[in-house]
């Protein structure tokens, strides 16, 4: 990687424009997604789309209970039952059960607390895979599992996080305290010695988690021979996502096979937002089986299993203190934090409370910072990553803070706020804090003119900004907004292979994968315009472990700063040996000749030849890995007015404004969707989406019944706009990611603009998602003060 | 998501239906537009023996203006079909208001009246449509002559009726609309199409002379094990001059009569602030519908 001083020289330029084509730029213009074409014309391959002969199907015994020893497994009935070929249970799995590793800072504490693909002698949730029965169809594997009986020893579930246990989840952790993260900086204690006031909050954002249209599924197929030890024979997975290379290497490791043998294809993916693709129990289950078998096994998840079964995500309870001078500076802030776990980690160990920490202090100057999060593990699915992880919850929790400052301080949200906001003169600013290893430092962005902006454009009016506030009648307004920072592009590397076809076509290669968030075409977009022709004629080829040696994958924002990045490097190489090798045949100088839209290199005079010439000979052919040490941060303003019945306690959004600056933006149709989707997961979140469990730790939420995703009609009208404005120095293309910055807000806006609607004082707590029940009982016990000189500031009826 | 082993039939006629039904008893299930029965299958919260399939027996799906004006509904009428039947509005108003309620489009092209009514969930809206319209479910077993039972008997349990396993809800009758009556239909859901929180339709005449409310029916939904008429509501409504006073009243009587379920999705509380809440709005709705002050 070049130094930052002159990226960000080739961002502001434009990378590639210095180099003669006559085809029009496609970065920038908001071009068709070139994947499109298929999916919706049904030409999709999704995972269950994969059908190969000789294949049998496989089904899932899971735990019904929270917590229990399991006394032992009967199988017998289920193997004599006609069709079923194979139950296999930890007996017969034995020793080849090993912990899934933790793949985002791994940690050797932690690794008292993986999960293993089947439990043995004692399940944690419900839901807990116990045994997999593989049968001629999916059908007769479901007749099987129910006949297959597991003795369980019911023991006391933990439900609560933040209660004394009822039990340990492991013997030698009797307080259930999987790992304690202690970030900050400065001197807290200090900064609230001397504050003119503190202002605190309770703050709790709901278990929720993604919920992609396609579920999980999984598709693996031996070669002849493949299961034995010393046989040629290779592995093939069709169904994986977002990470495959590593999750090669997790498989490889479990079955103690050479990473060679495997090869992990990424079909045609419904959506992942962080929950798909990563390393589940079932993912050593289906291709252990396939082997053991020596005949190919499918298992698609259904929904019913799939909400108990992915990882969930978001439930963190927060107890915030803000110390303040008199001018409304922020002087320190302190937090304590529990995040409930689940059963297990996962393979996101402690990440997503660790995100938290490490970005809850935002957009803002602090002198002094403190967090303490407790990670607790409870009798319920295991968590791991979903959309903007960990910033959602804590973006949410210091915006309804920063609201209710605003208030006790009578200046008011956006006064408040711009009294403390980084200034772009600040950039690059370093944080103070740490996430993923690695020190918070902002590149670059204007913030306060993001939240001027947000206010002029939304026309931010809260009722009223010096007491309590609270509209009156049964039927209130409220508006509310939420400013924060996204970190995007996580490291350390990705990487492309460019080369030219016979028919000099361009074909690209990569690591990450496609979710379905347009990697395809942002990709065939930079890689177009780095050689100097048409973007849409420009393959782009991902998720299969076998293209290339290396890959890291799409999670973080990143497909499009690492990707992006390798892609153009890789295709600026490989053009510069085009041009290279047309100036020899052409007898002219390569800085003469220009590219032109029919893939045709032209020199002085009518000298040409065609990129399918060139190819004559073999070589036209770049690899590049694009490292980074730093990552890019997006930020934004989310703002939302809502509409309270406080007769029921319906909240209904009416409209929200989302203002963000991603640096340079690819493609804007592709960003624009990135918006709308991660506002609509935002309100879900805010409003709708959680997972809910019982005293016992039995799932309650197994179906679309109970848990409640937003629809097209829940959808309000959001209007967005891109600030650009400042291109990340740190990547030479000067790009951010783009896919989080839509919800990473929400949920902060959606509460603000509620307890701008009801009214809000010091003690009242606050709850995501704001169910009609929970803003019901708030209205009915709202106590708003009257400041002084506030007339507006009447008690709700 | 696979349905355990079943056997599946599909007579012709209502005297072959009726046959499997008497072989088969509690072992049979009657798919009419299997909009609850197809996922409780997948789910296999429900195992039978045998499928009965009613869609080819032409006979069910008729639907008109019976004799006396009112209206029958056979049991294979769907919910979709009565939505674009502006005859139907005509001649049935709250009925019809009630219907774009019903879950979503694509769920009332296939699903039924009488399996929504059979199926008996609590927080189907029809359940409080036909208490509010007095209507008569007919029902039908081999060998015996059809008999009609009134709504209120109708309802037994959670997801249970006073039809027998050996028998078959063949029609619903829905009586004539009481020329100038009143009517109000509302109901809460955390989103439009899922199961109400709580619901009520409701009815009322204001006769001409007095300018009181007479022949009141409030039928509730969503509000407990079945759903129910809030009788004290109806009499303290009856005979009392129509207006906000009155609808409180009687609204504040419907929340002390429910005995709604507290479950995850909401509190036994909160449903019955509800129940109050939505009972007022509805008897406002019908007072102001036909232009009263």
């Amino acid at each position: 990687m070049s130094r930052p001083g002159r990226h960000a020289e080739e961002g502001a330029d434009g990378p590639g424009g210095a180099s003669a084509t006559t085809v029009r730029p496609a970065v920038g213009r908001p071009v068709r997604r070139l994947e499109d074409a298929r999916r919706v014309r049904g030409e999709g391959t999704y995972v269950d789309d994969v059908r190969v002969p000789d294949m049998l199907h496989a089904t899932v015994v899971r735990s019904p209970m929270a917590h229990a020893r399991v006394r032992g497994l009967d199988a017998s009935a289920a193997r004599s039952m006609q069709g079923v070929e194979a139950v296999l249970g930890a007996a017969e799995l034995g020793k080849a059960l090993r912990p899934i590793p933790v793949r985002l800072v791994p940690d050797e504490r932690l690794l008292r607390y993986l999960q293993l693909p089947l439990a043995t002698d004692r399940v944690r949730y419900v839901g807990e895979p116990v045994a997999l029965v593989v049968a001629r169809s999916r059908a007769a594997a479901e007749d099987a599992a129910e006949r297959v009986e597991v003795d369980l020893e019911p023991l006391p579930a933990v439900t609560d996080a933040g209660s004394p246990p009822a039990a340990a989840l492991f013997d030698h952790t009797p307080d259930n305290l999987a790992s304690l993260i202690d970030e900050g900086f400065g001197d807290v204690d200090a900064a609230f010695a001397r504050a003119d006031r503190v202002v605190r909050l309770a703050f709790r954002t709901g278990r929720h988690s993604a919920v992609p249209m396609e579920t999980r599924g999984l598709v693996a197929v031996p070669d002849p021979g493949a299961g034995r030890d010393r046989g040629r024979g290779r592995l093939t997975i069709w169904g994986p996502t977002k990470v495959t290379h590593f999750n090669r290497g997790v498989l490889a490791a479990m079955l103690g096979w050479p990473e060679h043998r495997i090869r992990l294809v990424e079909p045609d993916v419904g959506g992942g937002f962080g929950a798909r693709g990563e390393f589940y129990p079932e993912d050593f289950l289906v291709p252990c089986a396939a082997l053991r078998l020596g005949r190919p096994v499918k298992w698609i998840e259904d929904r019913v299993e799939h909400l108990s079964a992915i990882n969930h995500s978001r439930e963190q309870c927060y107890e915030l203190a803000l110390a303040l001078d008199a001018d409304g500076r922020f002087l320190g802030l302190r937090a304590e934090m529990t995040n409930d776990m689940g059963a297990y980690l996962r393979t996101h160990g402690t990440v997503v409370p660790g995100l938290s920490a490490g970005l809850l202090p935002g957009p803002y100057e602090l002198e002094a910072y403190r967090c303490r999060v407790r990670c607790v593990l409870t009798n319920k699915t295991p968590t791991g990553t979903y959309r903007a992880p960990g910033r959602f919850e804590c973006n949410a929790a210091r915006e309804r803070l920063i609201d209710r400052a605003a208030r006790v301080t009578g200046l008011g949200p956006v006064e408040l706020r711009m009294r403390n906001l980084i200034r772009p003169e600040r950039m690059p600013y370093a944080r103070g804090t740490t996430i993923l290893g690695e020190e918070v430092s902002y590149d670059s962005g204007d913030y306060p003119h993001a939240l001027a902006e947000a206010a002029r454009f939304s026309e931010f009016r809260p009722n009223s900004p010096g007491a309590g506030g609270g509209s009156a009648g049964r039927h209130r307004r409220g508006m509310g907004l939420a400013c924060f920072v996204e970190k995007t592009g996580t490291g350390p590397f990705e990487g492309a292979r460019a080369f030219l076809e016979r028919s000099g076509a361009l074909v690209v290669a990569t690591g990450a994968c496609d979710v379905g968030q347009g990697l395809e075409t942002c990709l065939a977009q930079i890689a177009g315009d780095a050689l100097g022709v048409d973007h849409a004629g420009v393959t782009v080829r991902h998720g299969d472990t076998d293209l290339i040696p290396h890959g890291v994958g799409s999670f973080a924002s990143r497909g499009t700063v690492m990707a992006g990045n390798a892609v153009h490097a890789a295709v600026t190489e490989l053009r510069s040996r085009v041009l290279e090798r047309a100036a020899a045949r052409l007898g002219a100088e390569a800085g003469d000749l220009v590219l032109d839209a029919g893939a045709e290199v032209r020199g002085p005079g009518d000298r040409s030849c065609t990129l399918a010439e060139l190819t004559a000979e073999p070589g036209l052919d770049a690899v590049h890995y694009f490292r980074s040490e730093q990552m890019a941060y997006a930020h934004g303003v989310a703002v939302a007015r809502v509409r309270v019945d406080t007769a029921t306690g319906l909240v209904v959004p009416e409209r929200i404004w989302l203002l963000y600056d991603v640096g340079r933006v690819v493609n804007p149709a592709i960003v624009a969707g990135q918006i709308e989707g991660g506002v609509a997961q935002g309100l879900g979140g805010a409003l709708l989406e959680e997972l809910r469990y019982d005293d016992t730790g039995q799932f309650l939420t197994g179906s679309f019944m109970d848990y409640l995703l937003p629809g097209t009609t829940d959808m309000p009208s959001i209007v967005h706009r891109d600030l650009g404005g400042s291109p990340s120095p740190r990547n030479p293309l000067g790009v951010k990611g783009a896919g989080e910055v839509g919800i990473a807000g929400i949920g902060g806006a959606i509460a603000n603009a509620v307890a701008d609607a009801l009214g809000d004082v010091e003690g009242d707590s606050d709850r995501l998602p704001l169910t009609p029940e929970r803003v019901f009982e708030r209205a009915r016990t709202a106590r708003p003060q009257r400041a002084p000189g506030d007339a507006r500031a009447a008690a709700p009826a | 998501m696979k349905p355990a082993p079943f056997a599946y039939r599909d007579p012709d006629t209502v005297d072959e239906v009726l046959e499997l039904l008497a072989e088969h008893g509690d072992d049979a299930k009657l798919l009419a537009g299997g909009q609850s029965l197809g996922p409780m299958l997948n789910m296999r919260v429900v195992t039978p023996a045998v499928i009965v399939d009613l869609n080819r027996v032409r006979a069910l799906a008729a639907r008109g203006l019976s004799a006396g004006a009112g209206f029958a509904l056979g049991a294979l009428v769907r919910q979709a079909e009565l939505e674009d039947d502006s005859g139907f509005a005509a001649s049935q108003p709250l009925a019809a208001a009630a219907l774009p309620w019903i879950a979503h489009r694509p769920i009332r092209n296939r699903g039924t009246v009488a399996g929504s009514l059979v199926h008996a969930d609590p927080a189907a809206e029809w359940g409080g449509v036909v208490l509010a319209l007095d209507a008569r479910l007919v029902v039908r077993r081999a060998g015996a002559p059809p008999r009609a039972v009134a709504a209120e008997d109708f309802f037994t349990g959670i997801l249970e009726t006073a039809v027998e396993p050996e028998e078959l809800l063949a029609e619903v009758r829905l009586p004539p609309w009481p020329e100038g009556a009143r009517w109000g239909f509302r109901e809460f859901a955390r989103r439009r199409g899922d199961f109400a929180l709580a619901g009520v339709a409701c009815r009322f005449d204001v006769d001409g002379a007095g300018g009181r409310c007479r022949s009141v029916r409030i039928g509730l939904f969503g509000v407990g094990d079945t759903a129910v008429r809030a009788r004290r509501a109806e009499a303290v409504l009856e005979g009392e001059a129509p207006g906000p006073e009155a609808f409180a009243a009687a609204a504040a009587a419907a929340r002390g009569e429910v005995d709604p379920l507290d479950d995850g999705h909401a509190s036994a509380g909160y449903r019955r602030h509800l129940v109050e809440v939505l009972v007022e709005d509805a008897l406002a709705d019908a007072w102001a519908r036909d232009g009263g002050a």
